[in-house]
């Protein structure tokens, strides 16, 4: 007989679908099928079932470059040594793990005078600077579903990136003031390039590359009714701008939905600023919300554990003995740079796959850890890899989806036998590092 | 556990009607106890005054806006982090501090129970996250219902037991512990940008007044038997001329009798009353009415209200009174956040400087005494700032030296810009009245316990009660500057929560033995609200049912307060 286990969380990207059903083998091992999940959201659970790919052992590299298995005790030490030595260790990742498992990992940075950064240092970073610079006007996104008549995908393709947002929360259902559905909402997408989102437009703004500020502020200008310069604004013609304008103004609830193309392009956090004041100038003519679609499944909930505890949500340097926050300066890839770290700690995330090469060298040079379920560029290159049950699928623990509601993602099967959970393991390296830190 | 022996200190506790006199506090397993064993430790009290642990009955400290608040001003940050300690975190913030820090801070001017007044329910697991990482003092949260779709249409078709079994569920679900309400059908209207600021101003689309939600929702208190009453921040807050929709409030519990086990006696708290206290019809000619105001508190049993003084700092406003935050934004032009909840509320937050240079923020500041200064029974008027609203909580001791030193205040009008016409448009300037230690005591301690309905627990120094117990550096009889007040207050020489010694000499010395308060209010099955909420959040909400519940590993040492219907 198979068990089926209902409304699972998905620990892949920030729309964290809770409506899954898994089904699993008998003895609750094996993952025999996932049901309302997208393809990648099902490859995840399908494949971290498939435990002859697995490393489930810690593993050392060794001076040819060959990884030796360890045991977790070992692993432990290794990791509680080379940071309570450390006098500024790089604790970077806490994005595809709990909450429970980054309030450890944050207690070990205090303790070691770490900086502690996520995967907004890649994404959404640029948009914290920017709410920290004018706010957000915001909403959860079942405001959206139940009263949302505008949306505007702005440098984001949900249709890939975060493939069940439009059936679930933007486009497509039916909600308590919306009872029509996607025929009630009218749908703009900004991007350079024509996009599966894109298709799926009443209005597609084909924003030269580069120039999504100068589209920003010309809506606004339009808005208030102010005479645009120029027949063709940032690739877009002015009477399309007005157009589009005026669709946002007679909306009766409408959402800016923005993702990396527009928070890592030219202008970066300066987008932001203006994309959040044109929601907030909206406001005064009808009711806007907008919303970062963020990439790992809990990065929003790394920003919240730092916030309540430390009060800042990424880039925090702890080295001090007091939080400090500066972007460009207390970030990962600006201190890996400086080489100012003398110690690199990984843990959901992977910046060997996304950090510029000189960061990559800088990890593989130092003294280095990685935790992670999978062999990823990054535990290729550090001292240590530590393999961790999957959050999600072998483990619970609270997550904050992209408009920052707690949601507790579920075990639904075992992991492989003696395997640990982030969770244990930063406990273990945690008490280590206070008896070493005690001597 | 510990036993120990308070020696000798100057007593005020209105639960057993002690005004100052010379006693021995007695500790023992936890509780206040007559007499203790030779083991027990001493601490000498002599020439200073002891009280119960303060318990606060309205403060935003933990949840979502709040955080939003903190990571949305690291400005807020500066100058104020302090590094960890033997058995303290690393903690920082001022208007917003971090978690840490709000334990450590209330518990150093010896509060030890704590309420964060309003909890959106879909955010209830986040509010129960940061409430655990909160050291010392025990805390309770408070679910917003004032703008709930289920509560609308149950009110609206006269359900009253239907509305009672949501209540229900919803206390059990979020582990919450009163019944909030906040700008009642105005933050539902704000889903469209619209208000409701009047309690007669119909909720868009819903058929139902803000009138009808908070008489309903105090109608299903009583019959239910909570500990606490309804927790009320009305409509229209912050404007000129507002004191009357705040009297059009008031009058909804004409006549209503409390119905509880637990010693309250309100069937109505008011929260953050300074804000609801205005005349005048423009900034230009706002003027105080906290004596209107006052006047009708004093006369009317049934209710409790709370201050909400202004402290004239920056800080951080935040509220779920989500077109308040946008006015405020169109006023200040400072950043604003701002988030609406799906089915049950908004919320919003805008950093505010109450400039003493600006005529009204002084005038805000003198109406929040005016309201201390004019209250008959201290046991139904307590000291807040609706932290960090008006001023965040760790100024509590400068208010109760403005309350306490007719001097301090006199000092402070003289003082500012306006200060004729601030004087012109409030009482204060005439009113000499002092609150005394024990009026203080029943502001900050007795009065909100009882009102919370913990009168038997806490708030008091009573045999058997917790032992929460305060030892303050001061001595009411030989105080000779004001300014003495505020730093005793301020850093208490002792502070025992559960009989656990938290703080010595001013210093957190233990991270205590803090818990969670939340009430499971029983009542009969009732089928149709199951499939009603089974159906609603198929529908319209963005989560699934069987993911909403806070499950009880996130709810810190939980204290769980059971009511039979
Ligand atoms: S959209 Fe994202 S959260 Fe939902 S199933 Fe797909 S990957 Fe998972």
């Amino acid at each position: 007989m198979s068990k089926t286990i209902t409304d699972v969380v998905c620990p892949f990207c920030g729309t964290l679908c809770d409506d899954l059903i898994v089904t699993t083998d008998d003895d609750g091992k094996k993952i025999l099928g996932v049901d309302n999940a997208c393809a990648i959201g099902a490859e995840k659970f399908v494949h971290s079932s498939d435990h002859s790919h697995r490393v489930t052992r810690p593993r050392k590299m060794q001076e040819d470059g060959s990884f030796k298995e360890i045991t977790y005790e070992e692993a432990i030490e290794h990791t509680a040594t080379i940071l309570a030595k450390a006098k500024k260790p790089l604790m970077y990742g806490w994005s595809s793990t709990s909450c429970e498992a980054d309030s450890v990992g944050h207690e070990i940075a205090e303790l070691c005078g770490g900086i502690v950064d996520n995967t907004a240092a890649v994404c959404h970073g640029t948009t914290l600077i920017a709410v920290q610079n004018v706010g957000i006007p915001s909403c959860t996104l079942g405001e959206v579903k139940n009263r949302a008549d505008r949306i505007i995908f702005w440098g984001c393709n949900p249709a890939h990136a975060h493939p069940r947002h439009m059936s679930r929360y933007s486009i497509f259902p039916r909600g308590y003031f919306t009872g029509k559905g996607a025929k009630q909402r009218k749908i703009i997408v900004v991007d350079p390039r024509p996009t599966d989102t894109s298709t799926l437009a009443d209005v597609h703004l084909q924003v030269e590359q580069g120039y999504d500020y100068e589209l920003l502020q010309a809506l606004r200008a339009a808005i208030r009714g102010e005479p645009l310069v120029g027949d063709v604004i940032a690739g877009v013609p002015k009477e399309t701008v007005y157009e589009a304008a005026e669709i946002l103004k007679s909306g009766r609830f409408g959402v800016i939905f923005f993702g990396m193309g527009v928070t890592q392009s030219l202008g970066k956090d300066h987008n932001i600023d203006a994309a959040i004041c044109l929601t907030k100038d909206l406001n005064d003519y009808t009711k806007f919300s907008i919303v970062a679609m963020r990439g790992h499944f809990n990065v929003t909930g790394s920003g919240q554990v730092l916030g309540w505890q430390f009060g800042f949500p990424y880039a925090v340097d702890l080295s001090r003995g007091f939080a400090r926050y500066n972007p460009g300066e207390t970030g990962a890839i600006e201190v890996l740079k400086r080489q100012e770290a003398d110690a690199v700690f990984v843990l959901g995330s992977d910046p060997g796959a996304h950090f510029p090469m000189r960061c990559v060298k800088e990890i593989a040079r130092l003294p280095s850890v990685a935790i992670d379920p999978h062999i990823t560029p990054t535990t290729e290159i550090c001292d240590v890899h530590v393999p961790v049950a999957f959050v999600g699928v072998e483990v619970g623990g609270n997550c904050y989806r992209m408009d920052n509601v707690p949601i507790e993602a579920r075990k639904v099967v075992e992991p492989p036998e003696g395997m640990m959970s982030d969770y244990q393991f930063l406990s273990a390296v945690l008490d280590r590092v206070k008896e070493l830190k005690a001597n | 556990m510990s036993e120990y022996i308070i020696k000798n200190g100057i007593v005020y506790d209105p639960k057993t009607g002690v005004k100052g006199e010379v006693k021995d506090i007695c500790i023992k397993d936890g509780k206040i106890a007559d007499k203790v064993s030779s083991k027990a430790k001493s601490i000498d009290a002599k020439g200073k005054t002891v009280m119960a642990g303060a318990v606060e009955i309205h403060s935003h400290v933990a949840g979502p806006k709040v955080n939003e608040g903190r990571n949305f001003r690291p400005e807020d940050k500066l100058f104020s982090y302090k590094p960890g300690g033997k058995n303290t975190r690393m903690a920082g913030g001022f208007s917003i501090p971090t978690t840490f820090k709000t334990g450590y801070e209330y518990a150093k001017m010896g509060y030890t129970t704590v309420m964060e007044a309003a909890m959106p329910p879909l955010y209830a697991r986040h509010v129960h996250e940061e409430i655990k990482d909160t050291p010392i003092i025990d805390q309770g949260a408070f679910p917003v219902f004032g703008n709930n779709w289920f509560v609308f249409e149950y009110l609206k078709n006269n359900e009253m037991d239907n509305v009672m079994a949501y209540i229900s569920w919803l206390l059990k679900t979020t582990k919450g512990y009163a019944i909030k309400i906040v700008n009642p059908g105005g933050s539902e209207a704000w889903g469209w940008g619209e208000n409701c600021t009047t309690i007669h101003d119909p909720v868009p689309y819903f058929d139902i007044t803000p009138a009808e939600i908070m008489k309903g929702l105090l109608t299903a208190n009583e019959k239910m038997g909570l500990p606490h009453s309804i927790h009320v921040h009305t409509n229209n807050l912050g404007n000129p001329g507002n004191y009357k929709d705040t009297l059009d409030t008031f009058k909804l519990a004409e006549g209503v009798k409390p119905n509880n086990k637990f010693g309250r006696e309100q069937v109505f708290h008011h929260t953050h009353v300074q804000f609801h206290s205005y005349g005048g019809d423009s900034w230009a000619n706002f003027e105080s009415k906290a004596k209107e105001i006052m006047d009708y508190v004093n006369a009317n049993k049934n209710m409790t209200i709370d201050l909400g003084c202004v402290t004239l700092d920056e800080t951080t406003t935040m509220t779920a009174d989500g077109p308040f935050e946008h006015h405020l934004t169109t006023l200040n032009h400072l950043k604003w956040a701002n988030v609406d909840v799906e089915l049950e509320t908004s919320s919003g937050i805008v950093p505010y400087v109450y400039d003493p240079r600006v005529k009204v923020c002084a005038i805000q500041w003198a109406i929040g005494l005016e309201l201390g200064l004019y209250t008959k029974d201290p046991m139904r008027s307590f000291i807040t700032t609706d932290h960090p609203n008006a001023g965040p909580f760790i100024r509590y001791p400068r208010i109760f030296k403005w309350l306490m030193s007719d001097k301090s205040r006199q000092e402070m009008l003289k003082s500012f810009k306006y200060s004729d016409k601030v004087i012109a448009a409030t009482n204060l300037a005439s009113m000499d009245r002092e609150i005394t230690f024990y009026e203080l005591a029943q502001m900050t301690r007795a009065g909100p316990a009882k009102a919370l309905g913990l009168t038997d627990m806490c708030g008091g120094l009573a045999p058997g009660m917790d032992a929460d117990v305060v030892v303050y550096n001061i001595d009411e009889n030989k105080i000779k500057d004001p300014e003495e007040i505020e730093k005793a207050f301020g850093t208490a020489s002792q502070v025992f929560k559960s009989g656990t010694l938290v703080v010595d000499k001013g210093e957190v010395v233990s991270n205590g033995n803090k818990r969670t308060l939340w009430v499971d209010a029983k009542v009969p099955t009732n089928s149709q609200v199951e499939r009603d909420v089974q159906m609603k959040f198929l529908k319209y909400y963005s989560v699934n049912l069987n993911n909403y519940e806070v499950s009880d590993h996130y709810v810190a040492n939980p204290y769980v307060i059971e009511v039979e219907n």
